[in-house]
């Protein structure tokens, strides 16, 4: 060991060595050759699948394996494997590739100008899709801003996904929020904060409610492997675990939080699903491209909250393809190479290549699928512009800026919307612009 | 005079003789509410078997179960954003936070997502939670158990901030918080849970029961927020205080024989305008009293509002006392306090003008 001299000499630097301190680097920057044989990738099939009531002291394992289902040859094996119809697993099919051609779409009105911001999930589409898919329609989701897969897989209307992007006439957030922040209450999906991390506690608070009332209907939550450094997330564990709450909560590990790796979240001492072991809360960690893994894992979890057995926290090992949204340029800061490297593929065609193998699926229908996605999302794009495009002034009346900050409007509020009014009218005296549509 | 400030207590002209401190009557107006509605739910540290570092929940949990008043983590974010999660559920959670110098770790929690999920779901999710918490100093508590944060809460849209000053209007004021659909933040002036305050530190405490407005009615009955009431009324000035210091001012009024409109806010947010209007109107001098730090204090906002709307009625410059603009101190607490004497010299100097 290093002591450090003591008595009357000792004084501060005279430690030996010196100490120092370690700031994480990723592995690979900008033109690199990327080498990810680091990175443990166990057969497939290989994890065992434990009782969902089991003890997450006997299931320490499950935090620092990795959970999978779909092996090099396109195949579902072992324990895990949630034995889909292959009706349902073109379904899964079906809503990733939407997912993706939305985000396509998405991104590039952005590029246009039709809106300020996106965020694409390409990479990430079965930690959406398939955890979704495990759960009960009315399941309450807490989402984090990359889980647009949800939504698809809910069936909320697509057109209602364009008009919040656009913020315009036909926005239900009244264009409140920054593009992609969705709410449907009808689709137990919850208002998206912007704020990270925040969406955990709340989701154990709605699982304590529920359980509270005797309810059969679990929480889930979504946060970036980033936002666990959140002291929020810290709370959301507490309280799942002292409470027993049903609850899952979801840890999608993409790798990069804009451009710091996962290392300045801890990932270069440990795997985040290792997180719930301290808290005592049954912890899995997931092949995040495997789409069967996933949802098996979240099926697992659900069980497990249905059957008052307690919180699971999963961590789906995955990797953000693109960047971190439209502001956002990656070749800044990681390798272009990692992508192509990622040892454990692309979930859409992972899933593809399962149904192609088990004889259930073939090019041309996937081709044909992927032409209908793309024209349905560019159909509906154009149904959503006839409400306008962001800063184009087919918005909400102006007096909407001040309703629902409470639920009456007191003196004050009325006051300072008086005042916007007249801005108004100063502007535009010879009345309003499109006919004061929108106005 | 304007019918919406309320000038006594209505029990006590009733004759319903029923007297308690301020802590019965938030006990009581935590048990009506929790009885007429299965969806309202308290949690916070210590609030269940034992009760309440105050007491304010005495025997909750074992009226209504420990799944309706429970204890929770020392986690102020961890309650707060239950209480969010709580409220999108459908319940109408009423969280303690121990003491008001506690509650910033759950501020994001109250700021960005409970101030604030009405308006960014277009109503879709609402956040009907009241947050108690004790505040104030005076019980030396040291810079820890002693501050006023109400002016942080004031600045954010969509918050609420009621502090009572009196049993009955804790109860009533309660009652309409916990039933009102927006987020509330509730700050009990803790120097005045078992009896009002004359701002002498070196008298005994007199209790609540010696005063009318320690009547407090059985049952449900509510004081709508954002209504003043008039503490005392006069024609000299208009003082404007909430909390504790309404009784100092009220002592130091009756000791120096000012004849004051003294205005017991009760919501600082939103603010009775009218009320406010009416008194400096009449009166054309006002002096703001607050027990929190000075600079951008809520007082600061108080001068602002009547100097915008009353500046042609006034006779003097509108005056604030204030607790200084440093940590509440542990030994120097009446040094620090904004008692008779920085009362006094105000009052003397905004009469003289």
């Amino acid at each position: 060991m290093a002591d450090r001299p003591q008595g009357g000499a000792a004084k501060a630097g005279d430690n030996r060595p010196k100490l120092s301190l370690h700031v994480p680097e990723p592995k690979f920057r900008p033109g690199d050759a990327v080498d990810f044989s680091h990175i443990e990738v166990p057969e497939a099939g290989a994890q065992p699948r434990p009782d969902e009531t089991t003890d997450p002291k006997d299931m320490l394992d499950f935090a620092h394996g990795l959970i999978r289902v779909l092996g090099e040859d396109n195949r579902a094996h072992g324990p895990w494997d949630p034995k889909l119809d292959p009706e349902t697993l073109r379904t899964m099919l079906g809503h990733m590739a939407m997912t993706r051609a939305f985000d396509e779409r998405m991104f590039r009105g952005q590029r246009q100008g039709k809106t300020s911001f996106y965020m694409k999930c390409t990479g990430e589409e079965a930690t959406s899709v398939s955890a979704s898919m495990a759960l009960a329609a009315d399941d309450m989701v807490f989402p984090s801003y990359r889980q647009q897969g949800i939504l698809i897989q809910r069936g909320y209307p697509m057109i209602e996904m364009i008009n919040q992007i656009y913020s315009n006439k036909g926005d239900k957030l009244k264009g409140r929020q920054l593009p992609i922040m969705y709410s449907s209450k009808e689709h137990s999906f919850f208002t998206i904060s912007g704020n990270l991390a925040t969406q955990t506690p709340q989701a154990v608070g709605w699982a304590m409610a529920s359980a509270i009332k005797g309810d059969s209907r679990i929480a889930a939550t979504w946060v970036g492997e980033g936002s666990t450094a959140e002291g929020d997330f810290h709370s959301a564990c507490l309280f799942a675990t002292v409470y027993n709450a049903p609850v899952i909560l979801n840890v999608v590990n993409n790798q990069w939080a804009i451009s710091s790796f996962s290392g300045f979240a801890g990932a270069e001492r440990s795997t985040f699903a290792a997180r719930g072991l301290g808290y005592g809360i049954a912890s899995l960690r997931v092949d995040g491209n495997d789409p069967l893994a996933c949802y098996a894992a979240e099926q697992w979890a659900a069980n497990r909250a249905r059957a008052n057995a307690g919180p699971t926290l999963i961590e789906f090992f995955s990797y953000r393809a693109e960047g971190h949204s439209t502001s956002d340029d990656p070749s800044g800061y990681r390798s272009a190479q990692e992508r192509d490297e990622w040892p454990l593929g692309d979930p859409v065609m992972r899933l593809k290549n399962h149904l192609i193998e088990i004889g259930e699926w073939d090019e041309d229908r996937q081709e044909k699928m992927d032409l209908e996605a793309a024209e349905f999302v560019k159909k509906t794009t154009k149904e959503a512009e006839q409400n306008g495009i962001l800063g184009h002034g087919l918005h909400h009346p102006f007096r909407t800026m001040f309703e629902d900050v409470f639920e009456e409007l007191p003196w004050h509020l009325q006051e300072q919307a008086d005042q916007a009014i007249r801005e108004r009218e100063t502007k535009f005296p010879e009345g309003l612009p499109n006919g004061g549509k929108g106005a | 005079m304007s019918d919406t400030a309320t000038k006594t207590a209505p029990a006590a002209e009733q004759g319903t003789e029923r007297r308690l401190n301020m802590i019965e009557a938030i006990n009581d107006a935590l048990d009506v509410t929790m009885g007429r509605d299965d969806n309202i739910v308290i949690m916070g540290e210590d609030v269940g078997y034992f009760g309440g570092v105050f007491r304010c929940t005495a025997g909750l949990q074992e009226k209504y179960g420990k799944t309706r008043v429970f204890d929770t983590p020392i986690s102020e974010c961890g309650i707060i954003a239950a209480a969010v999660g709580m409220g999108a559920y459908g319940l109408r959670p009423v969280p303690e936070i121990q003491f008001a110098d506690y509650i910033y770790p759950g501020l994001d929690q109250l700021i960005s997502e409970a101030a604030r999920l009405r308006y960014r779901s277009a109503a879709e999710y609402t956040a009907p939670i009241t947050v108690r918490s004790p505040f104030g100093g005076g019980i030396f508590g040291g810079q820890t158990h002693s501050q006023s944060p109400e002016a942080i809460f004031a600045h954010v849209s969509g918050l609420k901030t009621v502090i009572p000053a009196t049993p009955y209007d804790a109860k009533g004021l309660l009652i309409s918080a916990i039933e009102d659909n927006d987020p509330v933040i509730f700050f009990e002036p803790k120097r005045i849970y078992n009896g009002p305050f004359s701002g002498y530190y070196d008298k005994p405490v007199e209790p609540w029961k010696r005063f009318d407005a320690s009547v407090v009615p059985e049952g449900h009955y509510k004081i709508p927020l954002g209504k003043a009431r008039y503490a005392t009324e006069g024609d000299e000035l208009t003082i404007l205080a909430y909390g504790t210091m309404v009784h100092v001012v009220e002592a130091v009024c009756r000791e120096k024989g000012v004849e004051a409109d003294i205005v017991d806010l009760r919501t600082i947010v939103p603010v009775d305008i009218e009320t406010i209007e009416e008194s400096v109107k009449k009166t054309g001098r006002c002096l703001i009293v607050h027990e929190a730090t000075r600079t951008a204090g809520f007082g600061a906002e108080l001068s602002a509002l009547v100097t915008e709307r009353c500046f042609y009625h006034l006779e003097a410059p509108v005056e604030r006392v204030t607790g200084f603009d440093t940590p509440y101190p542990h030994s120097l607490e009446w040094a620090y306090f904004p008692g008779p004497i920085r009362i006094g010299e105000a009052l003397d100097k905004i009469l003289a003008e």
